[in-house]
């Protein structure tokens, strides 16, 4: 899952399906995607953003930074944390929650609870780790701190 | 899938093997009958069925490893003891791993009969261990079906019947076959497939299918399916599963009769990853890799579609994106399986969401009618339930609780066969009868002028005392769940919240619940579940934790939100958009209670979630007066506009 400013998305973070997941995207047209579940979440020029929704005609010269960027060995804090809380149940959705914590993080250092569950809505976990992943981004700001 | 399994058969094996846990790599076994037994992921049932056998196998290795160690060192295995991966001779403290020793070990043959450990000496079960995958799923490595790549595949997509009910009846693909990157168009029963270099172009490629269907049996909306419960729930024949004394008597002598309906909506699995499948049928055999709970079923079916013996089919399995009974089926194998032999290539199959969620496999829509007769003590002497199903079987569990705690008992189901298709959906039937069951008892002992939980209990003393026909539950591990959670969660004693309660035994397991709710702004809100498991032996304790937490967060979110509704034959609801999912912003705290009582274990990945839907409705009616008897509870009347 590594993609770099002027080249392909080779291939893709990932989905729940709502668009396509792709070994190769070129649409221009992403309206058949849907971003209601987040699991596609990367960092475009630092912020979270929907990969599955972001024309890649939009990201000229942008800087993107997929989990692999954070830490490919899992040395970021916020990946720490999820390993020290036990976060991840089948795992599919984690990769999206940890980028999306990971950008509430650097914007906001010191989330309230509810500033916690108001960035990391967007983000839908169908086995249910909500609970561990409130305690992973506290103890992943504290990490910070 | 997401159950910790992954990580507790390996803790289970390493506990009798006494090997050090930090040298324990755990790798994904392909399908193999020969070597393996029960490869499968579902029924709750991994932990109690191989319990003993990784013991002793964790044992059995261990004994070789000694007496490897004990012909080198050239002393008696009474000698040796282990520790951590290490033989040691304790006369000397001669020390050899069992790195050392295995290839040596390999060589001698099977001891029968070792002796297994005591629970008391136990160091690795249960404690806290972390999912042996964290590393690889927060790093994110292609573990997925839908991350599975191989040089040289093609994509596919499938078209399938856009209503239950319809067939294929035409198919003009001359314009998709000339869009970009497309291969071929392929048609196999009901459905049209497009296969292509990218997912991008044959999503595209496929939505210039043109196609007719036409009806081969009824396309039904939701609003006949409401018409056809209230038929079924009066239908003359339908099918006894208990019967118990004489209710009719027993209901013609009562002092008080209670009686309600409880209704639930079809549901779609919606795990995170969509179906998805890798297949490479070739001359010789088949080759299957994706994401499945019954590998063995997957290559039976697909040995059986191609005419060829099930050895020449060859299964690997990837991580999955949540199962939930979705992925027992074999429908989506089999796809993969088709258009890779008729396009004489190897083929990734996939399913966008809206494919996933319209593609049938739902949890049954039910509607259940209760009847209880109370004598003049308010004693429950009189149990009626009937199931009515929309292709749903068996919608009744007729010798669980409250079966065998009734003098007069009748029990019975009424279905209809649906072109929509329904399957197993994570502790099925339980998923909603213990709500409307476990609610029904809440009115009963309202009505009886009773505490629940002391309503539960009377029940099960009666049980115990004068039991009534067959009892299929363990009466005092059930009273020690609920005697768990009414401590734990101060029952009765707290005049700042609303408190509800419910318990249920399910895939042999027992929990009981309490809900909180309290009035926030005018609405009510559930703040906090408490929950006691018995499980017997808890073999990781936070994986276990996860299966209670996320047991309760899917049971409530479902119960509260999960609805799918039929026009024509169509699901209405396609997507995340559309159809609503519990959110991080929605959950309650949970607290979760293990009894400890050093029994064989059983599993948790289903038990937790049939009690939450009665422990939530039954503290919203104490907050709010109001019954919920249908689900969705966010849909319904009672909780719009309560102040």
């Amino acid at each position: 899952m590594a993609a770099t400013t002027g080249q392909m998305w080779t291939p893709i973070p990932r989905c729940s399906g709502c668009c396509v997941t792709v070994s190769d995207w070129q649409a221009p047209n992403t309206a058949a995607a849907l971003p209601v579940c987040g699991a596609c979440t990367v960092h475009v020029n630092g912020e979270a953003a929907r990969s599955c929704v972001l024309p890649v005609s939009s990201l000229a010269n942008a800087k993107i930074t997929t989990i692999e960027g954070l830490s490919a060995t899992g040395d970021h804090p916020v990946q720490q944390a999820w390993d020290e809380t036990d976060v991840p149940q089948c795992g599919y959705c984690q990769a999206g929650q940890i980028m999306m914590a990971a950008a509430l993080l650097k914007r906001n250092p010191k989330p309230s609870g509810e500033e916690i569950d108001t960035a990391m809505a967007g983000n839908l976990c169908r086995c249910g780790t909500y609970h561990r992943i409130r305690e992973a981004i506290q103890s992943a700001a504290n990490k910070i701190r | 899938m997401g159950q910790g399994i992954k990580t507790a058969f390996p803790i289970i094996v390493a506990e009798d093997l006494d090997a050090d846990w930090k040298a324990v790599k755990v790798l994904q076994a392909p399908l193999d009958t020969i070597k393996f037994q029960r490869q499968v992921a579902g029924g709750s049932g991994s932990i109690p069925h191989s319990w003993k056998r990784l013991r002793e196998a964790g044992a059995t290795a261990r004994q070789m490893l000694m007496q490897a160690a004990a012909s080198r060192l050239n002393v008696p295995v009474a000698e040796l003891t282990t520790q951590k991966g290490v033989v040691v001779h304790t006369p000397t403290g001669r020390k050899l791993t069992y790195g050392e020793l295995a290839a040596d070990a390999a060589k001698l043959p099977i001891p029968a009969d070792v002796k297994l450990k005591d629970q008391k000496d136990f160091k690795l079960i249960g404690q806290s261990i972390k999912n042996v995958d964290n590393l690889p799923i927060i790093t994110g490595k292609p573990l997925f079906g839908l991350d599975f790549y191989r040089e040289g595949m093609l994509f596919a997509m499938v078209q399938r019947p856009v209503a239950f009910g319809l067939k294929l009846k035409s198919v003009d693909a001359a314009a998709a076959k000339a869009m970009p990157g497309i291969v071929d168009v392929v048609t196999f029963k009901n459905s049209v497939a497009v296969v292509g270099k990218s997912t991008w172009q044959v999503k595209k490629a496929r939505e210039a299918l043109k196609i007719e269907w036409e009806k081969e049996a009824g396309t039904e909306s939701t609003a006949d399916h409401n018409k056809l419960f209230a038929q079924l729930l009066d239908q003359p024949d339908a099918t006894v599963r208990r019967k118990d004394g004489n209710v009719e008597e027993a209901f013609r002598n009562a002092a008080k009769v209670v009686k309600s309906e409880y209704q639930c909506p079809f549901l779609p699995h919606s795990p995170l990853e969509p179906m998805n499948f890798f297949a490479h049928v070739r001359a010789d055999g088949a080759e299957l890799v994706g994401p499945t709970q019954t590998p063995e079923l997957a290559r039976n079916e697909t040995a059986k579609l191609l005419g060829i013996p099930p050895e020449k089919v060859t299964v690997e399995m990837t991580r999955m994106g949540g199962g939930f009974g979705r992925r027992l089926k074999a429908d989506f194998v089999l796809e993969a399986v088709e258009v890779s032999r008729l396009v004489k290539a190897p083929v990734k199959l996939i399913w966008t969401r809206e494919d996933d969620m319209t593609g049938g496999s739902y949890r049954p829509a039910v509607r259940y009618r209760f009847e209880a007769a109370l004598d003049v003590q308010g004693n429950m002497i009189g149990y009626k339930l009937r199931g009515a199903g929309i292709n749903a079987g068996n919608s009744t569990r007729e010798n669980n609780f409250p079966s065998g705690a009734v003098d007069h008992l009748l029990i019975d189901s009424a279905d209809h066969k649906s072109p929509i298709t329904t399957g197993p959906w994570r502790a099925p039937v339980t998923n909603f009868l213990a709500c409307a069951e476990q609610s029904f008892l809440d009115e009963v002992a309202f009505a009886a002028g009773k505490d629940p939980v002391q309503f539960r209990l009377e029940l099960l003393d009666k049980a115990k005392k004068a039991p009534v026909g067959e009892i299929k539950y363990d009466i005092d591990r059930m009273k020690g769940v609920i005697r768990l959670a009414a401590e734990k969660s101060g029952w009765g004693r707290k005049k700042e919240v609303a408190q509800g309660f419910s318990v249920y035994f399910s895939h042999a397991s027992y929990v009981a619940q309490v809900a909180e709710v309290a009035m926030q702004k005018g609405k009510p809100v559930v703040r906090k579940i408490y929950a006691a498991a018995d499980c017997g032996v808890v073999v990781n304790q936070s994986g276990a934790r996860q299966q209670v937490m996320g047991g309760i967060v899917d049971g409530m979110g479902h119960a509260m939100y999960g609805n799918l509704t039929f026009r024509d034959g169509a699901p209405e609801q396609t997507n995340f958009n559309s159809y609503r999912m519990i959110r991080i912003n929605e959950i309650p705290q949970v607290e979760v209670h293990f009894v400890d009582n050093g029994i064989e274990p059983t599993g948790l990945g289903e038990p937790a979630l049939p009690p939450t839907g009665a422990a939530v409705a039954n503290a919203l009616f104490k907050a709010t007066g109001k019954r919920l008897r249908n689900q969705p509870f966010a849909e319904q009347e009672e909780l719009k506009g309560v102040s």
